[in-house]
Parts: structure tokens; C-alpha cells; sequence
């Protein structure tokens, strides 16, 4: 019964050459699909609420987002910020930047532009609702609050 | 000259590079995919604007105040049971449905309701008002909102069903891959005018 103890090959190496095409593979793939941040977020990242009946927005150009929640910085105060591309505002400087998102828009495309509305959970309806009335003015009316997706809500 | 031999690069850290760039993509990529409870705002009024007058049984009143407590109908109610009663509501069908075009929709032959006369007539009359005070927290307002986005779901996939044999959400998916198919949009379309979504927001309560 000697055979089995004499043959003791040593144990051949993983071939890891090809180990640096699947590396650049998912590269690649995550170069790709990768989006940068646009704007840097002078408010802290509002935790959005969840919600089951959302819809996607589609056409991301033809978005404006509004974001709205704490300041990080201290100096500017407690309550609800609104954040318009990459500056604290007001809700009076919405109108000024509808009609710049819309500047370079043709009047087919502008039909279908959305707002949408990244607001933290804690914030306050008032807030919201002084947005929405200037969206009105500008007749800007289309409009999105933005929630994440989950299957079912619990009680 | 002696022609020497170009030595060979070494690619053993070929990986390592790869994955150092791998991870910092890995780490960068947000790969969240945008989505929102989808609202249309209402056209500014004009000055002189009347507002048509509404019985007071086709509106159905919600109202959340500063302590994120819901009252409907007059009625405390938890956010839970919003759904329900808010079916109850859109479905009640107790009397005839708005006239359109000049033609009369008639009573509600799909509804499955109570046919009570001391709620709404029609789902097309069947108006949901929210109003909310300037305190309210945002994410009950949208908890609130997406409750009753989910009772006009439940009725439209019920109707779809009884109908076409398929829920509306699937309906409505197979329509956005073929905008093309006339059948499909017409199969929406009466789904979607059978159980039109009424929310309004009315203007929100303040301390001062």
C-alpha cells in the first residue's frame, strides 16, 4: 500500500495571470456607470424619506433639483436651508433659477421639465410649500418629491 | 554592437494598480437610481377666480397638524387605517359621476362600495383634500401622501383585473416598453379615468 504515500505532487499554483483582465474588467465597469457628484452639497444629505408608490424620473437633463434640509455649516442657523445648485437660498430665488434651467432648453423640451425635490424627512411642510408656490408662479408644475423605493411600509 | 535583448516589463503589479483604481470607483459610484411620488401642481389662479362650489360629501378632508397627528373627516385616525378609508371614500359611488364633454358618465358601475349617499357620488367627483400645518413634518406629509397614492393603486389594479385579467402596474409597464400599441393605451386610459387621482393640497394652517 506504499503507492498512495509516494506520490505527493506538490500542490501547482493558482494561475493568477489573467487575474488583472477581470480586475479591469469590473473597472471598466464601474468607470462607466460611475456618476460623479455635480454639486457639492452645502446642506447635510438629507435622508429621504421612503415611500412605495414612487415613479422614476426619467430625462435626468431635463431635472432641476432642489435640495433642502439642515445647513452643515453652524453660522447660518437651525431650521430648514434651501439649497439651489451649489448655494444656500431662499425660496425667492426659485424663479431665478427655474428660468436659468430653463435658458438653454427649447420650448418642446421645457414642457417636460420636472422639479424634483430632495427635502429631509425632518424638515418642515411650510418650507415645502413656500417652494411649491413660487414653482407655481414660474408655472413650473411638474414636480417630484423625492423618496426611496421599498416594497412595504411598516405600521 | 551587440543587439541586447529588451527585458520584459514586469506586470505583477498590474493588479494591484487595477484594484487600487477599482476600489476608489467602487467607493465614488453612487449607482441610486432617482425616484419621487410625482405631483402636478395646479395652475395659478386668476384673480377673479371663483372656485367652483363642492358638496361637501364628495371631499374627502384630511388634515395633519403641527404634532404630526391625522384627522380625517373630523375623526382621528392613525396613518395605518388611511388607506382603508380612503378606499371606503373613492369608491363609495352612491350617486351619478360628473358629465364630460356633455355627456353624462352616469352612476359608478365598477364600484364595489357602500353606496352610501353621505359620501361621495362618483371616483371622478371623489376629490381628496390634505392640508397640513407649516410645522408638519415632511416625512409624514409624504407618508400621508403615499397612503393615499395607495388607495387609487389598489382600486385601479382591482378594476384593471377584473377587466383585463392583469394588474395595472403591469399594464402600465408593458405600455411604457410599446407607447406604440393603441390597444394597450386605450386599456390605460380607461383605467385611468375610471379611477382618476383628485389630491389637492390645500393651503397649510400657520401659528401666526
Amino acid at each position: 500500500m506504499s503507492k498512495f504515500g509516494k506520490k505527493k505532487k506538490p500542490m501547482p499554483a493558482v494561475n493568477t495571470a489573467s487575474l488583472p483582465d477581470i480586475v479591469f474588467m469590473l473597472l471598466f465597469f464601474f468607470m462607466v456607470t460611475t456618476v460623479m457628484r455635480e454639486t457639492e452639497l452645502k446642506i447635510e444629505t438629507p435622508s429621504l424619506p421612503n415611500a412605495t408608490e414612487v415613479k422614476k424620473l426619467e430625462h435626468k437633463s431635463l431635472v432641476s433639483t432642489i435640495y433642502v434640509g439642515k445647513a452643515k455649516d453652524t453660522k447660518l442657523g437651525t431650521g430648514d436651508k434651501i439649497q439651489l445648485n451649489d448655494k444656500i437660498a431662499t425660496a425667492d430665488d426659485i424663479p431665478t433659477f427655474i428660468f436659468n434651467e430653463r435658458a438653454p432648453k427649447s420650448e418642446e423640451e421645457i414642457k417636460y421639465m420636472t422639479t424634483s425635490i430632495k427635502a429631509d424627512v425632518e424638515s418642515s411642510v411650510g418650507t415645502i410649500t413656500d417652494i411649491k408656490l413660487k414653482l407655481r408662479d414660474v408655472n413650473a408644475l411638474k414636480l417630484s418629491l423625492s423618496s426611496r423605493k421599498i416594497a412595504e411600509i411598516k405600521q | 554592437m551587440a543587439r541586447r535583448e529588451t527585458p520584459e516589463i514586469n506586470a505583477g503589479s498590474m493588479a494591484d494598480i487595477a484594484f487600487l483604481l477599482l476600489i476608489f470607483f467602487l467607493v465614488t459610484t453612487t449607482m441610486d437610481v432617482d425616484s419621487g411620488i410625482s405631483k402636478k401642481l395646479s395652475e395659478k389662479p386668476p384673480k377673479d377666480y371663483v372656485p367652483p362650489v363642492i358638496k361637501e360629501k364628495n371631499i374627502f378632508e384630511v388634515n395633519i397638524n403641527r404634532n404630526n397627528e391625522l384627522l380625517v373627516e373630523g375623526e382621528t385616525m392613525k396613518i395605518g387605517e388611511l388607506t382603508a378609508a380612503a378606499i371606503e371614500f373613492i369608491d363609495n359611488g352612491g350617486g351619478d359621476g360628473k358629465v364630460i364633454d356633455g355627456v353624462s358618465t352616469g352612476s359608478c358601475d365598477y364600484c364595489k362600495g357602500a353606496r352610501k349617499a353621505t359620501s361621495s357620488d362618483h371616483p371622478n367627483k371623489a376629490i381628496i383634500s390634505v392640508q397640513s400645518d407649516r410645522g408638519t413634518e415632511y416625512g409624514v406629509y409624504i407618508k400621508v401622501q403615499n397612503e393615499l397614492l395607495r388607495a387609487y393603486t389598489e382600486l385601479r389594479n382591482r378594476l384593471a383585473l377584473d377587466k383585463y385579467n392583469v394588474s395595472y402596474d403591469v399594464l402600465e409597464k408593458q405600455y411604457k416598453k410599446d407607447r406604440d400599441n393603441a390597444d394597450l393605451k386605450r386599456k390605460v386610459e380607461d383605467i385611468k379615468t375610471s379611477y382618476p387621482q383628485i389630491l389637492s393640497d390645500a393651503e397649510p394652517t400657520s401659528a401666526n
